[in-house]
Parts: C-alpha cells; sequence; structure tokens
C-alpha cells in the first residue's frame, strides 16, 4: 500500500477559484496518491471549504481541472460525474444530517438510493455503520435530540455508508472537545488502514495535522494561492516560509492565527 | 451621540480639558469617568486646537483625574492618535493608563486590510440602479432555471423516475390539508359574511335581497375561494416551505444531498408542489361551501330569507363550470406558491437572516403571483366564455 510509486487518486491543475470576480485561491496545483490522508490547512477564510467544495463537485473552477484516476471531473457529462461524486464520502462542517430525518434514517437514505438492499439487510447495515462511530442504539434519535460531537460522528456514519474510495471531511474536530477530537482522528487513521480510502481533511488543528497527514497543501490568504505542500512533518522542518512556520509552531505574536 | 466636551465640571462624568504646555504642546486632562453608556466626547475640539495653532508638535496626556475608563476612552484615544498621525503631531502615550496604551498597540498591531473595508452606504444613484437592474436579470435567469428543473422533475415524476420519501409526501398532504382547515374555516366564513353584507344593504334598496345568494355562491365559487385560501397557504405554507429549505441550506443539508447525486429538487421540492397543488383545491371547495354558510348567515339573520330560499337560490345561481373555473384557478396558485416558496429557500443564503429573509420574500413573490395569475386567468375565461 505504502511507498512513493502509489497511484496518483486525485491531481488537482491549475485550480482557480473565484465568486463571481472575487477571487478566492489561484493557481493551485497538487496531487493526492491513494490512500493519503491529505491534508488542506491554513489560516480561517483562506478558502478551504471552498476548495473542498471544487473537489466534491458543488461548485465549478473558474479555472483549471480537478482529475480523479485521470479522469477530468468537471468536463465529463452530470451522470457520469455523479457516478463519480457517489465514490466520495463526505463529513461536512456542521456534519449537515438532514434535520426532519432520524440517524437510521439518514444513513439509510444512500444506501437505498444505490444499493438494492431488503430493508431488513439496510437496517443492519445502518447499525453497523452507527457502531463504528460508537452510536450504537441512537438509530431513532433525531440530529437535533443528540450533540455536536454525536452529529459530527454520525455525519461520518453516513459518509461511509456506501463504502467510498475517497473521504472528504471539513474540520471534523472544529468545536469538539479535545478527547473527542482525538477520538474522531483515531477513527479517521482507523479508517484509513481498514478501508484503505483516500482522506482529504480541512484542518487547522495542529494535533490533527501532525497525527494524521501524509501530505498536505498550505493556503495563504494574502498572495491567494498555496505556498507550501507536502508531509506536514517534513514540512516543519524544511519550510523556511514565515507563514507556514509560525503556522506550524503556533507562535506567531504578529501574525492573527485562528 | 457626542456631548460637548466643555463645560463639564461634574467630577464623574466623562471629559476633558486642554491647556499648553508650553509653546508646541497640547496637555489633555482626562477627567471623570469614561463609560460608554455615557457617549463618547467629540475630539473636534482638539482638532480645531491643533488646527488653528501650527505650532502645536506634540500631544500629552493626564489622567491623575480620570476615574474609570471603558472602550469609550479607547475609541476616543484612537481617533485622536489618528487625528494627530494625519496633523502630523506626535502623540505621547506615557500620560495614558498602563491598559489603555496595551489595549492601543493592540488595536493599531495589524494594519487595516487594504480592500477588505466597504464603503458604507455611500453607492451612488446611478450604480445603485446598475446593481439593481443586474441583481433583477441574473435572479430572472436563476427563476427561469428554477421553473425548468422543476418541469424537468415533473416529467421525472410522470415516468416514475423521481425519487423523494412517500413518508415526507404524506406528513406535507398532511400539513397542507388538514392542518389548514381552521384558519380556512374562519376565513372563508368571515369573507362570505363580507359579501353578503355588502351586497345586502346595495340590493335591500331594490328589494332584491334574494339575490345576495347569488352574489356569495359566484363570488366565492369563482373567485374568493380560491384566492382567499391561495393568500392563507402562501402566508402559512410558501413561508414554510422557504423557512425550511432555507435552513437546509444553512445545514449544508442540500449539499450533503447534491453530492449523493440526489437532486434537491426531486427530493425535497417535488413532493412540496404536489402537496400543494393536490391540498389546494380540496381547501378551495371547503373554503366555498364555508363561504355560501358565512352568506347564508347574513341571509337568514338580516334579510329575513328563510334556509330552503337561500340553498334553493344558491343552487340555482351557480353552475359546475363556476365550482371548476374556481377549483383551477386555485390549482394554479398551489403551483405558484410551491414555487415560490421552495425557489426562495434554494436561493436562501447561508447565514440566519437570510432565511428570514427568504421566508419574507416567498409570501411576498407568493401573493404578487397569485394575483397576477388571477388577473390573466379572469381574461382568459372571459375570452373563453367561461
Ligand atoms: N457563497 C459565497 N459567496 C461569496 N463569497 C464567499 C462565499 N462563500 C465563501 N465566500 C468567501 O470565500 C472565502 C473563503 O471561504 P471558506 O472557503 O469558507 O474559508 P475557510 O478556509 O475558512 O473554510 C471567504 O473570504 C468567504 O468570505
Ligand atoms: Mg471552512
Amino acid at each position: 500500500m505504502s511507498g512513493l510509486d502509489r497511484e496518483v487518486h486525485i491531481e488537482v491543475q491549475d485550480l482557480t477559484m473565484a465568486y463571481g470576480s472575487f477571487v478566492i485561491q489561484r493557481d493551485l496545483n497538487f496531487k493526492v496518491r491513494r490512500g493519503d490522508v491529505f491534508i488542506i490547512m491554513g489560516g480561517s477564510g483562506c478558502g478551504k471549504s471552498t476548495l473542498l467544495r471544487h473537489m466534491v463537485g458543488l461548485k465549478e473552477p473558474a479555472r483549471g481541472k480537478v482529475y480523479y484516476e485521470g479522469v477530468d471531473f468537471w468536463s465529463v457529462e452530470v451522470k457520469e460525474r455523479e457516478a463519480m461524486m457517489r465514490r466520495f464520502g463526505i463529513l461536512y462542517q456542521s456534519g449537515a444530517l438532514w434535520s426532519s430525518m432520524t440517524l437510521a434514517e439518514n444513513i439509510a437514505l444512500p444506501l437505498e438510493e444505490y444499493t438494492d438492499l431488503s430493508p431488513s439487510e439496510v437496517r443492519e447495515v445502518v447499525s453497523l455503520k452507527l457502531s463504528l462511530v460508537g452510536l450504537a442504539g441512537f438509530e431513532e434519535f433525531y440530529p437535533s435530540e443528540i450533540s455536536g460531537g454525536m452529529r459530527k460522528r454520525a455525519g461520518l456514519a453516513r459518509a461511509m455508508a456506501l463504502d467510498p474510495d475517497i473521504l472528504f471531511f471539513d474540520e471534523p474536530s472544529a468545536g469538539l472537545d479535545p478527547i473527542s477530537a482525538r477520538r474522531l482522528d483515531d477513527l479517521i487513521l482507523e479508517l484509513r488502514e481498514s478501508l484503505g480510502s483516500t482522506i482529504v481533511v480541512v484542518t487547522h488543528e495542529l494535533a490533527s495535522i501532525f497525527a494524521i497527514g501524509t501530505n498536505s497543501v498550505f493556503l495563504d490568504s494574502e498572495t491567494k494561492t498555496m505556498i507550501a505542500g507536502g508531509d506536514p512533518r517534513e514540512l516543519l522542518e524544511t519550510s523556511h516560509d514565515p507563514k507556514v512556520r509560525s503556522f506550524l509552531t503556533r507562535d506567531a505574536p504578529e501574525e492573527r492565527s485562528d | 451621540m457626542f456631548m460637548d466636551p466643555t463645560g463639564r465640571t461634574n467630577a464623574s462624568e466623562a471629559g476633558f480639558h486642554l491647556a499648553r504646555n508650553g509653546a508646541g504642546t497640547l496637555l489633555v486632562r482626562l477627567a471623570g469617568s469614561w463609560t460608554i453608556a455615557e457617549g463618547i466626547p467629540s475630539t473636534a475640539e482638539i482638532a480645531r486646537e491643533i488646527e488653528s495653532d501650527p505650532r502645536i508638535r506634540r500631544v500629552i496626556f493626564d489622567t491623575e483625574n480620570l476615574q474609570s475608563w471603558d472602550s469609550s476612552l479607547l475609541t476616543f484615544l484612537v481617533k485622536l492618535l489618528e487625528l494627530c498621525r494625519g496633523a502630523d503631531v506626535e502623540a505621547v502615550r506615557d500620560g495614558l493608563p498602563a491598559g489603555a496604551r496595551r489595549l492601543i498597540t493592540l488595536a493599531t498591531a495589524v494594519p487595516e486590510e487594504k480592500g477588505a473595508r466597504r464603503a458604507a452606504g455611500t453607492e451612488t444613484f446611478l450604480s445603485r440602479i446598475g446593481a439593481g437592474t443586474i441583481g433583477i436579470l441574473s435572479g430572472g435567469t436563476e427563476t427561469l432555471s428554477f421553473i425548468g428543473e422543476s418541469f424537468l422533475a415533473f416529467l421525472r415524476l410522470l415516468r416514475g423516475k423521481a425519487r423523494f420519501r412517500r413518508c415526507d409526501l404524506t406528513l406535507l398532504i398532511q400539513d397542507c390539508g388538514a392542518q389548514a382547515l381552521p384558519i380556512v374555516s374562519l376565513i372563508s366564513v368571515l369573507v362570505g359574511l363580507i359579501l353578503a353584507f355588502v351586497g345586502a344593504i346595495q340590493l335591500r334598496l331594490f328589494g332584491a335581497q334574494i339575490y345576495v345568494a347569488d352574489l356569495v355562491g359566484i363570488g366565492m365559487a369563482r373567485e374568493m375561494g380560491a384566492m382567499m385560501t391561495a393568500i392563507i397557504m402562501a402566508g402559512r405554507t410558501g413561508a414554510a416551505f422557504a423557512a425550511q429549505l432555507g435552513t437546509m441550506q444553512v445545514n449544508e443539508e442540500i449539499d450533503a444531498l447534491r453530492t449523493l447525486g440526489i437532486s434537491p429538487i426531486d427530493f425535497l421540492v417535488l413532493p412540496r408542489m404536489i402537496a400543494l397543488v393536490l391540498m389546494l383545491p380540496l381547501l378551495c371547495l371547503y373554503a366555498n361551501l364555508m363561504g355560501i354558510l358565512g352568506g347564508a348567515m347574513v341571509g337568514v339573520g338580516m334579510l329575513d330569507l328563510s334556509v330552503v330560499q337561500y340553498f334553493n337560490e344558491t343552487r340555482d345561481a351557480i353552475r359546475l363550470t363556476d365550482f371548476m373555473a374556481g377549483l383551477f384557478k386555485s390549482g394554479v396558485f398551489g403551483i405558484l406558491i410551491a414555487l415560490s416558496g421552495c425557489l426562495r429557500g434554494m436561493q436562501c443564503g447561508r447565514s440566519s437572516s437570510a432565511v428570514g429573509l427568504a421566508a419574507t420574500s416567498a409570501v411576498v413573490t407568493g401573493i404578487v403571483a397569485i394575483v397576477v395569475a388571477d388577473a390573466v386567468l379572469t381574461v382568459i375565461y372571459d375570452l373563453l366564455g367561461i
């Protein structure tokens, strides 16, 4: 599985992202290999979530390409793109559980849509997924009845419903206490080990970055482009860019990092 | 709120006095208790002083009589420092309280981000017209594409390919139907009553009281039943649709549907549209009956008609076509209410205030659409001789 010659799973080429004429980031170039835990980092508001939206098919690039296994994600037919998106699992920043459905129904929906499982089989798979994230027994709860950390984990269970090739996480540990955050990190690593999924994580939690990251890209909001990339631990040792260094070592008297 | 700093002698009130400390130095004596609740003293006097006397090169502070302070002092000082920088006057901060000095250093540490500040309310008239026009145009294309997508979803529904949860539909039907009955009853009885009352006063002049039954019957069946239920449902259900979808937009729930390849139009808009289109004509029929009942109350109570008379007259007056015309209208209104509610919900921004706006504008859009459609349909009916 490991090794430098692992195949390139996701490639981003010359990506420019903009809302209307307001450019968020330009000229992004990076590759994610199969099995990587790829970290998208940078200060608040630099465009991390926006980059994720471009990678999962929610927002079309202003310029540039996103390739999955060599297939140009944004120039294929809508149907084909939807088929590719079905191989993604996404944990949104707010969990994004459908609030009018119970946890079980949330996780069951993708299964009912895209598999031929019988209702009782669906129920079994749902219970399995919930128990994987430590929520066994919460099937009949509504998202508003559980805590924020549990909602995140339930969102993860839904993201894993179809056994995705790639898991995307938007700030998984934001708003969680350190222990829950740590458990979520462990869970992410466990998933990569056991499912062999590629994982893309947006985060600015240093602990997570060093604990789980194998590759990364650092977005800067001032220059509006990426200013570093690579294994975060190597980056910490080799990068001379003051912004990257102060972000990764967290001593930034003159920088506002939040 | 600005306060005149001069003439302030009460020691507990915020204020300052100016004095000269040698020719080139202006001494600002801060006194009293500076609290934000009392407002922020103006720096205009100091500005005048500096401007009128070009010899002033330094501003120093004295805080001996300063009792307590909060953000009002900081705001004052930051403004003053800005003023001094502009006039090329050195401001010596040593005389200030240590805490205030540190906070000012913090406030001025990160230079203002260029281009981040937006002009507040100083748009020119022309640029506002331009922005408004662009807004209308892009809003128009968005609306058209939404209507198009909804139509395609409807075709998918006919081919049995649309995907939504049947239990959602059941809940929506219940909400748009049975649960709206009380308010529809109340309003339509009253509307029937009002129609009859207004008509009765006129018709009695000619001794033609009995025609109140015709008036109310035809008025309700062709027009008022459909119109009133539609307006009630626009306020009740259209707003609810917009708020529901808007909240889902804010929570990224709609994104979650999209990335799963489930069309939010199929999944969310279609069941809402079906529920309203099915239920609104039923509500309309019910409203017609309630309205006629209201008319009968006036007829029997005020005009001394008998119930049987009133019933027979009503039955003779209203043709089946009149009912059909009203019911068809209410079906159209149902589509319009569902479309405008869902459209505003899907267009909702990503904040809680955007949800409120979406609900409001769903009601406005809905009612405008209803009235316009009603006018158009009335003309068409007239041309067709219905
Ligand atoms: N829908 C939108 N329209 C316009 N600008 C947006 C929109 N969403 C986000 N932005 C802007 O894009 C920038 C990046 O946002 P985001 O990707 O959410 O940042 P983060 O790195 O914190 O996840 C921000 O400056 C934000 O103001
Ligand atoms: Mg974000």
